[in-house]
């Protein structure tokens, strides 16, 4: 068995270890509430109605049969939603985001993707409920529709949005386009750049509509209760993003609407996006009674957000030693039936690997008749990495340059300019370069009949909002109180980081996550940001508590605050070392000197953490069938500080098999019309304990400048390497570039069929 | 409305009686009437293993099992797992060797661990893989899955 390793650059007492997380009992007995658990007395069951066309016309809706079916309580469809009674000149310029926003929802004019909601039921139980539902009759104008992201862009393209204007580098359009947005990014002097190279290189690349693939499927339970407040328990990466989208669609202050995040069963930024939580709503406050509605795994494939299919053209310049002259890249994403895929999170990441001197980015955001992409893990980066990523290796085996001395001679270091214009702080990549080569797995032979293959990726881990409140109790444990929702073991590492602050223990630190009414606000977890931004409030509300304890200290001792001293859990009188008092013991006296402790912040922190991966595979394809296995994998990853290191290698690990999902199995088969044709896990097919060897992983911790233990974020960039490290590694094995994902054993015996040596 | 049966059933070593109509899944039973949500849904259609719990020794997915099949089974839940005397080796493992991220697939896992290991003691990882194939998680990668109930294994 292979091993995991952790370059430790500095040791904390807390951070750097591994505790068992606080919320691991409840969850290993089935004690752990999921939002699916919520169970309200009296509540009804809801099901939603869902288009079976990609882009109709919706001509009339009749729900009287559905309505007076035995043990329905309520059947609603758009015409209850806001939208219905706003007009366009009463809503001025909030028109478009609302009626988008409405719309998706449920749809109230024309629906745009099969799955798009059209009504919904709410019954005594949930196989009422889908009885009723069979009885509402739609009648449908079906159109034409469009799925390819290249086909939307052409001129004279069926139109999704008859509105839709594209937002050409700010400037908006004159005629209607499925195009809602392109943006460019130039840097340098392209055309010298290329002119200078002694090889160029340019491929066109590919990828699928994948799906974030969480095991538990989107629900929520709504109560609006008669004195106008509205309640939801729901599964959310963010609480407040529930809130703001409920309250716009249903036009509501925020303060009448609170969010419970009960616990997440897994999101990777599909549960950013609140589909059921304002259905569900209106149909409790027809029927005065608590509503819950629960997605199917067909429901959560065709109508939540799955990740962009994308086509992109790179090409690249190189001199005859490796070094890049020059870059070019052109990428579409398709953001689905609604403006807002991540191309600019494509365009941020797609060279930040790199020193590119002279470089130009072109992206372009495309409706198209699927259902709307949400955040999927580093949302666009994965797409660029895999299409840079394999034009490297090719440039690589041309000049019969190492992969990793490429890297190394254009790596990115402090203070590169990326192409859109950030400057890079203190970065590790060069670090993850390094441990990449010096590994075991690198060093070792490449067996016969397999292929290796290395490639990098970039996430920029941004800050944002985050809000925690800390009571210190009487026996000297800490409430620690937040708004960020626990994905994959954040109360953990924000406990740890808030123990090593106060310098107490661990286990002295109980983590709570609590509802939209009991903390400030706090953004979405999501983005890398949750360890690193709310880690940052947490060591600022303890600094907070610090200086309280230092008041009562000075208070008991009748001393000057400017005297005493807090270090290492100790708050000690600086020249009496008669006064010392451990944590603990002031803890005890803050009863009888002004009663308890609080300490709270509130942080919005700039700049980026700056998350850079490494990872090498190695895979054998079988040539009669064209099937290919991974064999090894090492993911090597700069966490700046790893505050609970199992937790981070988990996140690669994880990062790194949704990659190889992606790389050899994963996409949504859509039919000429865009029918989704494989909702089920049967049929898409993620990877299995049986598909998979053990991942290695290399925590290489390079301290982030911008965190006092150095953290950075570390769950989003794992999911960028793997798709080109696996493309690679089968182009060493067969000698096929492939550079569609994903790379199914169909592409490969193909690809032997059109080179002739299959 | 739907007539309803009678069950009885011995679940995690109590006899339990419960009215269900022939439509419903066990799993739907286990959490919408007899209120035991520790048995978790990811797809209801036996592709995830998210359901899964041990039915007179084979491991099941509950939602391909109807509740009035039941009748006269013994049936070990997440629930009946841990003891007054503390957590199954199983349940330690995952915890110290940080076997679950979301936590929504460890239920299953869990019950198809234990299914395994009930019968083949000493699995080693190549079986453990083969074994544990029905059961989806997507936030580790599976890597410190099986290390944890290799660590339970009396293999070596």
């Amino acid at each position: 068995m292979t091993s995991n390793q952790v370059l430790s650059e500095v040791e904390f007492n807390v951070v750097g270890k591994r505790p068992v997380r606080p919320d691991g009992v409840d969850k290993v007995t089935g004690r752990a509430q999921y939002g699916g658990d919520t169970n309200l007395t009296g509540t009804l069951q809801a099901k939603v109605l869902r288009s079976p066309h990609p882009h109709a016309r919706i001509k009339s809706i009749d729900t009287s049969k559905a309505e007076s079916f035995p043990g329905v309580r309520a059947v609603i469809t758009a015409k209850d939603l806001p939208l219905a009674s706003l007009s366009k000149e009463e809503l001025g310029g909030d028109y478009t985001a609302l009626k988008f926003a409405s719309d998706h929802m449920m749809a109230s004019d024309k629906v745009l993707f099969k799955g798009h909601p059209v009504a919904a039921v709410a019954a005594i139980n949930a196989h009422v409920a889908q009885s009723a539902m069979d009885l509402i009759d739609v009648d449908y104008e079906v159109l034409d529709s469009v799925v390819d992201v290249r086909e939307a862009m052409k001129p004279g393209a069926t139109l999704i949005h008859d509105e839709l204007r594209t937002n050409d580098m700010g400037e908006t359009a004159d005629q209607p386009s499925n195009i809602a947005a392109h943006m460019r990014y130039e840097i340098g002097d392209v055309t010298k750049g290329f002119a200078d190279a002694d090889l160029v290189m340019e491929k066109e690349f590919t990828t699928a509509t994948v799906h974030q693939g969480y095991i538990e499927p989107h629900n929520t339970t709504a109560f609006w209760n008669s004195d106008g407040q509205l309640n939801l328990w729901t599964s959310t990466q963010g609480s407040f993003q529930v809130r703001a989208t409920v309250s716009n669609i249903l036009r509501l202050p925020i303060s009448k609407v609170k969010v419970t995040p009960m616990e997440i069963g897994g999101g990777f930024g599909g549960k950013i996006t609140a589909y059921l939580d304002a259905i569900c709503s209106i149909l409790s406050k027809k029927t005065g009674t608590p509503v819950k509605a629960l997605m199917s795994r067909t429901e959560v494939f065709e109508a939540s957000g799955p990740a962009p299919a994308s086509w992109m053209r790179v090409k690249i310049g190189v001199k005859n030693n490796g070094t890049m002259t020059a870059v070019e890249t052109e990428m579409a994403m398709d953001a689905g039936a609604y403006p807002g895929s991540p191309v600019m999170q494509a365009i941020v990441c797609a060279f930040a690997c790199y020193d590119v001197e002279n470089g130009r980015i072109d992206g372009y955001d495309v409706v198209v008749n699927k259902p709307k992409t949400a955040a999927y893990r580093a949302p666009g980066a994965p797409q660029a990495a895999f299409a840079v990523e394999s034009l490297i290796d090719e440039i690589c085996l041309n000049l019969k340059i190492d992969p990793i001395e490429f890297r190394l001679l254009n790596a990115a270091k402090e203070g590169t300019r990326r192409i859109e214009g950030l400057v890079a702080r203190k970065i590790g990549f060069v670090e993850c370069l390094e441990a990449a080569r010096t590994h075991d797995h690198y060093k070792s032979k490449v067996e016969k009949g397999t292929g290796r293959g290395v490639a990098a990726g970039y996430w920029p881990n941004r800050g944002f909002q985050s809000s925690v409140v800390m009571t210190v109790n009487y026996d000297g444990v800490v409430s620690l109180i937040m708004g960020s929702v626990d994905i994959g073991g954040t109360r953990a590492s924000i406990a740890q980081q808030t123990a090593e602050t106060l310098g107490i223990a661990y286990e002295d630190v109980k983590p709570t996550v609590v509802d939209t009414d009991s903390i400030g606000y706090t953004f979405i977890t999501g983005g890398s940001r949750t360890s690193f931004a709310t880690g940052l409030a947490a060591i600022s509300a303890a600094e907070d508590v610090k200086q309280q304890m230092i008041s009562r200290a000075a208070k008991i001792w009748d001393a000057s605050e400017d005297d005493i001293e807090f270090v290492a859990g100790m708050i000690s009188h600086k020249s009496d070392e008669e006064l010392k008092l451990s944590f603990k013991d002031l803890a005890r006296q803050t009863a009888t000197t002004g009663g308890s402790i609080s300490g709270r912040s509130s942080v919005d922190p700039t700049g980026e953490g700056n998350g850079y991966a490494v990872h090498i595979a190695d895979v054998a394809v079988d040539t009669e069938t064209g099937k290919t296995d991974v064999t090894r994998f090492t993911a090597i990853q700069d966490a700046g500080k790893a505050v609970h290191p199992s937790y981070v290698e988990g996140q690669m690990q994880g990062g790194a098999v949704q990659g190889i999902g992606w790389a050899l199995n994963e996409e949504y088969f859509f039919d000429d019309t865009g029918k989704m044709l494989n909702s089920s896990f049967l049929d898409y097919r993620m990877p299995t304990t049986l598909d998979l060897p053990m991942i290695d992983t290399v925590i290489v911790e390079v301290a982030n400048p911008g965190h006092p233990y150095g953290v950075r974020g570390v769950g989003e960039v794992a999911i960028c390497p793997p798709m080109a490290a696996v493309a690679n590694a089968v182009t060493g094995v067969t000698g096929h570039r492939m550079n569609s994902l994903p790379i199914t054993p169909g592409k490969i015996l193909e690809a032997g069929w059109e080179n002739g040596k299959s | 409305m739907p007539t309803v049966t009678q069950v009885q059933t011995t679940l995690n070593g109590e006899v339990v009686n419960f009215l269900c109509e022939p439509r419903q899944s066990l799993l739907e039973c286990l959490r919408d009437i007899l209120g035991m949500t520790g048995t978790k849904e990811g797809c209801n259609d036996g592709n995830c293993g998210a359901c899964t719990l041990i039915m007179d020794g084979r491991i099941v997915n509950s939602c391909l099992v109807l509740g009035v099949e039941a009748e006269g089974k013994e049936i070990t839940t997440i629930e009946g797992m841990a003891s007054p005397e503390g957590l199954h080796p199983l349940q330690q493992s995952f915890l110290e060797n940080a076997a679950l991220q979301c936590g929504i697939c460890t239920p299953g896992f869990l019950l198809a661990s234990k299914g395994l290991l009930d019968k083949e003691p000493d699995a080693d990882e190549g079986r453990i893989r083969h074994w544990l194939a029905g059961n989806l998680c997507r936030c580790t990668g599976y890597d410190k899955i099986v290390r944890a109930v290799l660590q339970v294994s009396k293999a070596k």
